[in-house]
């Protein structure tokens, strides 16, 4: 191996506004490797990707591909230059086929039919040497996530890229196909191309990567060889703290039913229907997880549970029977009820972004005799209470009249918790509570998790984070296509058994694992396209 | 019927949907580039007005018809300017291009050929003439065939011809050129072009460019071959309907060519029997007039189905951070 770095980066800054996204980065990546860089939500990862495929061009510094000085312009250069990338958010067209996906940008002359017939061989080819088989005929509307993923890989492949830069890849697959791309990244390690990991996800970077960057507010703290480090050091390097990644919790002692979910079926505005006969109990004293990859009908539960979606079946609340459509099913009627809701997207149906955090603790409840004088609303009142919380919540900074858009994701989070939590619920909705939360703001929620559990309460967790949903289960459902797969134990089950469901399998198929979940994925995304074709 | 009404129905129904051909392939093209442009009407209105006013005073046809391809290609300009450059919103530009090209055709008319807002009426070189194919004549004579060829295949201008060659032509670049799966990607999934390193911009800059010479073809037809001259708001709503035709079309080429043709007809009925009498009820000359536009809105309500029009029409593209 050479010791030219394939990738070099010296001291890159830049800046949107006020807000200094990388700060004098340097790193070096050697060829044949996989790097992970890994930091948290906002650490400027995703920045320093985008400015070295020429997304965002740099304030300062330089970038050498090769041994050479690059100047990367735009994702022309960057493709020029050997640079492909595979976003996060894919960038494919939805209503065009695999094979005109590949040549967009990069076709051999005017006419379309020379560069689709060598396009066809070359994916043929490609698909043979990494694993990486797709249709070439079929619209990538109809292909399932993993899929699209993978087009986007032959994209960069077939412009020859040698360095394939990987933005969060796995946040969207289930844990079978993440370990098929890490397959795939394997083989094309083994080739002699470069890989850059973007990830949060510390057990990823653990197992695939070769060497690891850490990036903490802009800046890279540490590059370290995986080797060499644990996840323990590596969370510590990218909070700044040491941090519990183990949640502390006493076995649970469920006790009576509060909520009971019997045949929950809803049809969403495109007439597909998201929730096929969903059933589920729910106990007092007990955390119920439930887990699937995303949409799956998970988010449509909570919108049904939480009174903004209609549906057919029933849901019982301490043997109260709650309205699924027409008066009394709204938002406002389920808190009265003793629900409480931490919706999955905070900063749409969470918080209003553009207030203050003082108002943002009493929506839902702003009703509520106490918070009222005559007429008007007792705002010192709230605001006085909203201090309180927020100083309970260890909300950072600790300032009731700031927009809650001025927040970081984690502490957006725990205002929001604050206000649910504070009404003492008896059965607690939550949405991916950590999503886009910094590690040290996720030990903090999980805690509160618990504690209000521990107090007798019941809690309906939704993740797409498998990790989260055994750290805090004490009992886990599976959803996948609109239907509760099973539940299991999480101390008698693993990752395996719980992707196998999340694929809507409840045994181990008898051909590879990889090919049956291909075609569940498939059959699921034909499904969906059907209703919106 | 008799055939040879028929047929004079169908030849005016060409004559009438021409214009609206035009005009709708323009809007595919801006619109399969994410451009939606309401401003079809106004262009075409200027090239009608800047087409006959050229053409009477130069006694040109041709050099109207470059000026009206001129007119129309300015205002594209605008509207590419607004939209595509400083991220305005689409609509609101086209409206503004609509009310800036009523105002200004009528003003100008007035001020330069002080007609009471037309333009002096065209005759000679000034106008395209119909075209007699070869042997339009003598074949005339040969039963069925021979009428269908000279009523309806012959006799037409020339940019009637070069308005159903647009629709194959059309078809091709947009579904076997490098061009065209640039364009209708740029219109579904700019970022996707983007991060494949071509100019956004640039693609809908040329979308919006070919939108404005064919609205330029359109406008200069009504006022140089299907009639001879300009008089105010002679587009009458063609935009519009040329909008709704594209719907219809779901912005397909040859299905435009087919909503076009359709549309047409119904002006070509509402012309023709001005008089109708049902059940011994005169029917109002009115009513007939409006017919075609009822009818549109019908026919957009009700036999559309699920038109899926580009995905980020309408939206101006910014990379996202």
């Amino acid at each position: 191996m050479s010791d030219i770095p394939a990738i070099e980066l010296k001291g890159i800054s830049k800046a949107f506004g006020p807000v200094q996204a990388n700060r004098d980065i340097s790193i070096r990546v050697m060829p044949g490797t996989i790097h992970g860089i890994i930091g948290e939500n906002g650490a400027g990862k995703s920045t320093l990707m985008s400015i070295l495929y020429g997304f965002y061009k740099a304030d300062a510094g330089e970038i050498h591909v090769n041994g050479t000085r690059r100047d990367i312009t735009d994702s022309q250069a960057a493709i020029a230059a050997g640079i492909g990338m595979v976003f996060q958010h894919f960038k494919l067209v939805q209503n065009f086929t695999v094979l005109e996906n590949i040549i967009l940008g990069a076709e051999d002359g005017p006419l379309l039919r020379p560069s689709l017939a060598r396009a066809r061989g070359v994916l043929k080819s490609l698909a043979e040497e990494y694993e990486l088989s797709v249709d070439p005929d079929e619209l990538v509307e109809n292909l399932s996530v993993g899929h699209q993923q993978r087009v986007e890989i032959l994209k960069a492949l077939y412009r020859q890229a040698d360095i394939l830069i990987l933005d969060e890849p796995t946040g969207v697959l289930t844990p079978a196909e993440a370990d098929h791309l890490f397959r795939i990244l394997d083989n094309l390690r083994r080739e002699g191309k470069t890989i850059l990991l973007i990830t949060h996800k510390l057990r990823e970077i653990m197992e695939i990567t070769d060497t690891v960057s850490v990036m903490r507010r802009g800046q890279m703290t540490a590059t370290v060889r995986t080797a060499d480090t644990s996840p323990e050091e590596l969370a510590e390097l990218m909070v700044g703290r040491k941090v519990l990644l183990r949640v502390d919790k006493a076995p649970a002692t469920p006790g009576r039913v509060l909520l009971e979910v019997e045949n929950l079926r809803h049809v969403d505005a495109h007439g597909v229907e998201r929730l096929k006969g969903v059933s589920l109990q729910l106990r007092a004293g007990e955390i119920l997880g439930l887990a699937g990859v995303a949409g799956n009908g998970q988010s449509e539960l909570l919108e049904v549970l939480g009174g903004y979606a209609a549906a057919k079946g029933a849901v019982r609340l301490n043997g109260q029977a709650l309205p699924l459509a027409g008066p009394g099913s709204d938002a406002g009627a389920r808190r009265a009820a003793g629900l409480g809701h931490v919706p999955e997207d905070r900063q749409t149906e969470g918080l209003i972004m553009p207030y203050t955090a003082w108002e943002n603790t009493v929506f839902g409840y702003h009703r509520d005799p106490r918070y009222q004088r005559g007429l008007l609303m007792d705002n010192a009142a709230i605001r006085a209470e909203a201090a309180d919380k927020m100083a309970r919540y260890d909300v950072r900074p600790p300032d009731p009249d700031l927009a809650a858009r001025n927040f970081s994701g984690g502490n957006q989070q725990k205002i929001v918790l604050a206000r649910e939590i504070e009404r003492d619920p008896e059965v607690l909705l939550i949405g991916q509570p950590t999503r886009g939360v910094d590690i040290g703001a996720i030990e903090f929620i999980h805690k509160e998790i618990v504690r209000l559990r521990d107090r007798g309460k019941a809690i309906l967790l939704v993740s797409v984070e498998l990790d989260e949903i055994f750290a805090l289960s004490d009992r886990i459902a599976v959803i996948f296509d609109g239907q509760i797969m099973g539940e299991r134990d999480p101390a008698r089950t693993n990752q395996t058994e719980l992707g196998l469901l999340m694929a809507g399998m409840t045994e181990m198929p008898d051909g590879p694992l990889v090919e049956a979940v291909d075609a569940q994925m498939a059959a699921k995304a034909a499904r969906e396209a059907e209703h919106h074709g | 019927m008799e055939f040879v009404t028929l047929l004079q129905v169908l030849d005016s129904t060409v004559r009438l949907a021409m214009p609206l051909l035009l005009a709708c392939l323009a809007g595919l093209f801006s619109e399969r580039a994410g451009i939606f442009d309401i401003g079809l009407e106004g262009k075409m209105l200027a090239a009608a007005f800047l087409s006959a006013a050229v053409a009477a005073v130069t006694g040109s046809v041709w050099l109207g018809l470059l000026a009206g391809i001129g007119a129309s290609l300015l205002l594209s300009a605008i509207h590419g300017l607004a939209s595509i450059t400083f991220r305005g919103n689409q609509l609101i530009s086209g409206v503004a291009i609509n009310f800036l090209a009523s105002g200004l055709t009528v003003l100008l008319a007035q001020d330069w050929f002080a007609e009471g807002g037309r333009t002096p009426s065209l005759m000679g070189a000034g106008r395209f003439e119909s075209l007699t194919l070869p042997f339009a004549e003598t074949l005339s004579t040969v039963p069925v065939l021979g009428p269908i060829y000279y009523e309806l295949i012959s006799g037409h201008s020339i940019l009637v011809y070069v308005g159903f060659l647009m629709v194959p032509l059309t078809w091709w670049v947009l579904f076997r050129t490098r061009f065209g799966l640039r364009l209708r990607a740029v219109g579904e999934a700019p970022e996707a072009v983007d991060t494949a390193g071509v100019s956004v911009v640039g693609m809908r800059f040329a979308a919006v460019a070919i939108c404005g010479v064919l609205c330029g073809l359109a406008g200069a037809y009504l006022a140089t071959g299907l009639q001879a001259g300009f008089v105010r708001e002679m587009t009458a709503g063609r935009g519009y309907i040329a909008l709704a035709a594209l719907i219809f079309a779901k912005w397909r080429p040859w299905h435009a060519l087919w909503a076009c043709l359709l549309f047409g007809l119904l002006q070509a009925v509402a012309l023709r029997y001005q008089n109708l009498e049902i059940a011994g009820i005169p029917l109002p000359v009115q009513l007939m007039d409006a017919l075609p536009y009822i009818l549109t809105v019908v026919i957009l309500a009700g036999f559309v189905g699920k038109a899926i029009p580009p995905r980020a029409g309408g939206q101006p593209y910014v990379k996202e951070r």
